[in-house]
């Protein structure tokens, strides 16, 4: 089932949640909704399940505007954080609830609801537990009966609210991958709203990073995390350090360095440069690049990341470093990131640039809105 | 006893984290014994002094047995009617904010506090015939006051802040949530509330009415200004016993009051079994 959000505007007492946001999702797309909390990512959500009313647009599902249907006809399948099972209901009789409130003239018959639900368990690798009540599992299998639940329905689209936030690390890792293959295996549209960037790009074909009730940028995994788009995505998605900058004619600019990255035909003015950790070279002795003191270090996994003080103004920026480097407090290093963007200040345009081996042209970016 | 409670790996002095289940277990124990256990002896030991030929006598005495069922039966209807309409009064409380909620909430706990004979003159004033109320009635063949009619008023009155205050916490812990899912698997609003709102607030609904119906039961001071307490018709047992008491006829006092302790305590016992089940059965909190 295709999914439209046209200009969705949805406002809390006066107090905007969403500003506009529009959105198209294709059948059988796997999507993240990611952002910070107050993003208005599960807002968005609840939109599309009817669990709230937009204040202003529509949402079509297919062709059909959906916006003013209730939930109980939107038919779509809901998972909750906190799982929300009932728990005076057996495990079978929580999946076959939602066959069970039918109509009488839809309603299958008994056999037939709990045969459903005994193959919804399988698919969800519950068998065996049909008679337990919830608060005889464990919180991945209470999950796991949620999503069981929403899928006996036959939801058009399958809604998930931070599905793992409640559990601990491993079992997270082990039911996302299982999402997926669920995913692959029944096709349905599935929107899972997630703070969890790891969750976001590892699970999802396309991620929506949203922040202050705004879209910010729409993308595959790569597309967020290579490309991104504003100020707000570069720091929100993956590691990112940030360096305030001046640009002058053409070229980039700390208070008194030149820092060998030129951006052909930019406009002059306070920036800021984003670039990450990780994708830096390290330079022996400085005509043209980043250099610092050795302010901090520690060690991450297989690396070593340090950070610098940059410059009279001191302003600190991180990068990895080979775990032999010798990082010692005090001394300097040099760098020039691989990779890098600028965006100046008054966030009004960006200016990408590539490496120094203009593997990218300088073109220069308009950002819409904000 | 002692020897299976050894075996079982038992031992009085057992370190522990909350310290002092030696001393609170004994004060608890002589607590119960002073205050509830050895007058309750009391009655049972007097009522045995009277032979059980006398005992069966005055227990399937018609005004007895009339007695106890107006208490009873009065006592379950308007237990029966506090579950209802307490319930609603809970969830009106808990789920909605409306200018005067704690005026209300506070009135509910007014049943506690009054003097009950209070709360019995004052409902028979509105309720007689020429009351407020009574007089509106009346007309219509309906009597209010001095009927057993009156006595279930009274009970109701007595009985709703038991339902409420402990109807309100579990309505308090139930998620949205399982509203919301229940919404979103098609569930019609009233299949919600009788099918996954209503069973969970089983336990709790089932402990106010053992309240409300207990309480009830014992009921007296609201009670014998409404009732009019004429003999085979709206006599409550507890009024009985005063009777009997002011006649001196003790014996026959302890053994209607026997008789109600062992019939309260058979029904109390039944709704706590009940709990225990479904506790055992839908875990923590149910």
């Amino acid at each position: 089932m295709d999914l439209s959000i046209r200009r969705v505007r949805k406002e809390f007492d006066h107090f905007p949640a969403l500003h506009d946001v529009s959105l198209d999702i294709s059948s059988g797309e796997l999507i993240a909704l990611l952002g910070p909390s107050g993003s208005g990512k599960t807002t968005l959500l609840r939109l599309i399940a009817g669990l709230e009313s937009p204040t202003a647009g529509a949402i079509f599902f297919g062709e059909e505007d959906a916006s003013h249907k209730s939930v109980q006809e939107r038919h779509v399948g809901f998972v909750f954080q906190h799982y929300a099972l009932f728990r005076h209901m057996t495990v079978a009789e929580n999946v076959g609830f939602g066959l069970k409130v039918r109509p009488s003239a839809l309603r299958p018959p008994k056999a037939e609801i709990r045969r459903r639900a005994a193959e919804l368990l399988d698919l969800v690798q519950l068998s065996g537990l049909e008679k337990r009540y919830p608060h005889q599992l464990s919180g991945g299998q209470r999950q796991r009966v949620a999503l069981a639940r929403a899928l006996a329905i036959e939801p058009l689209v399958l809604l998930l609210d931070e599905p793992f936030g409640a559990l601990d690390a491993q079992v997270r890792r082990e039911l996302r991958r299982w999402l997926r293959e669920i995913h692959e295996a029944t096709g349905h549209t599935t929107v899972f709203v997630t703070h969890d960037q790891e969750e976001a790009l590892e699970l999802a074909d396309r991620v929506v990073v949203m922040s202050q009730g705004r879209i910010e940028q729409v993308g595959t995994a790569d597309e967020v995390y290579d490309e991104p788009n504003s100020p707000f995505v570069y720091g929100f998605i993956g590691d990112s350090s940030a360096l305030p900058v001046r640009v002058e004619n053409g070229q980039l600019w700390t208070q008194d360095r030149m820092l060998g990255l030129s951006l052909p035909g930019a406009p002059d003015g306070e920036a800021v440069l984003y670039f990450r950790p990780h994708d830096v070279e390290l330079v022996d002795g400085c005509g043209g690049c980043i250099a610092g003191t050795v302010a901090a270090s520690r060690r991450v996994a297989g690396t070593r990341r340090v950070e610098l003080e940059i410059g009279g103004e001191r302003a600190r920026v991180e990068i990895e470093v080979p775990l032999d480097h010798r990082a010692s407090e005090k001394s300097r290093i040099a760098f020039k990131p691989r990779r890098w963007k600028v965006f100046y200040r008054d966030g009004v345009k960006a200016a990408p640039k590539s490496p120094h081996a203009q593997a990218h042209e300088g073109r220069i970016l308009a950002l819409t809105g904000a | 006893m002692t020897a299976t409670l050894a075996a079982a790996g038992w031992r009085p002095r057992k370190p522990s984290v909350i310290p002092g289940f030696g001393l609170t277990l004994g004060f608890t124990l002589a607590y119960l014994s002073l205050i509830v256990l050895i007058p309750l002896a009391g009655i049972v030991w007097r009522s045995a002094a009277l032979g059980w030929p006398r005992f069966w006598a005055i227990a399937t005495d018609e005004r007895t047995l009339q007695a106890l069922k107006v208490s009873f039966g009065t006592a379950l209807v308007a237990a029966l009617v506090n579950v209802f309409f307490g319930t609603i009064v809970a969830w009106v409380l808990v789920r909605y904010r409306f200018p005067g909620r704690r005026i209300i909430d506070a009135m509910v706990d007014l049943p506690f506090a009054l003097p009950t004979a209070v709360a019995g003159i004052a409902l028979t004033a509105i309720y007689a015939p020429n009351g407020w109320i009574g007089s509106l009635l009346t007309p219509l063949g309906v009597k209010i006051a001095f009927t057993p009619v009156g006595i279930v008023i009274a009970l109701i009155f007595i009985g709703l802040p038991f339902v409420v205050r402990t109807v309100e916490p579990l309505i308090e812990e139930i998620d949205a949530e399982v509203e919301e899912a229940a919404a979103t698997l098609g569930a019609k609003r009233l299949q919600t509330i009788s099918r996954v709102l209503l069973p969970a607030l089983a336990p709790a609904i089932l402990t106010g009415f053992a309240l409300a119906f207990a309480r009830g039961v014992g009921e007296y001071g609201s009670v014998i200004f409404i009732a009019g307490n004429i003999p085979y018709v709206s006599e409550i047992a507890p009024l009985l016993i005063v009777i009997r008491l002011e006649e001196f006829d003790y014996a026959a006092a302890t053994a209607i009051a026997a008789i109600m302790l062992a019939l309260s305590f058979a029904m109390l016992l039944v709704i706590n079994l009940i709990q225990a089940w479904s506790r055992r059965r839908f875990g923590h909190g149910a």
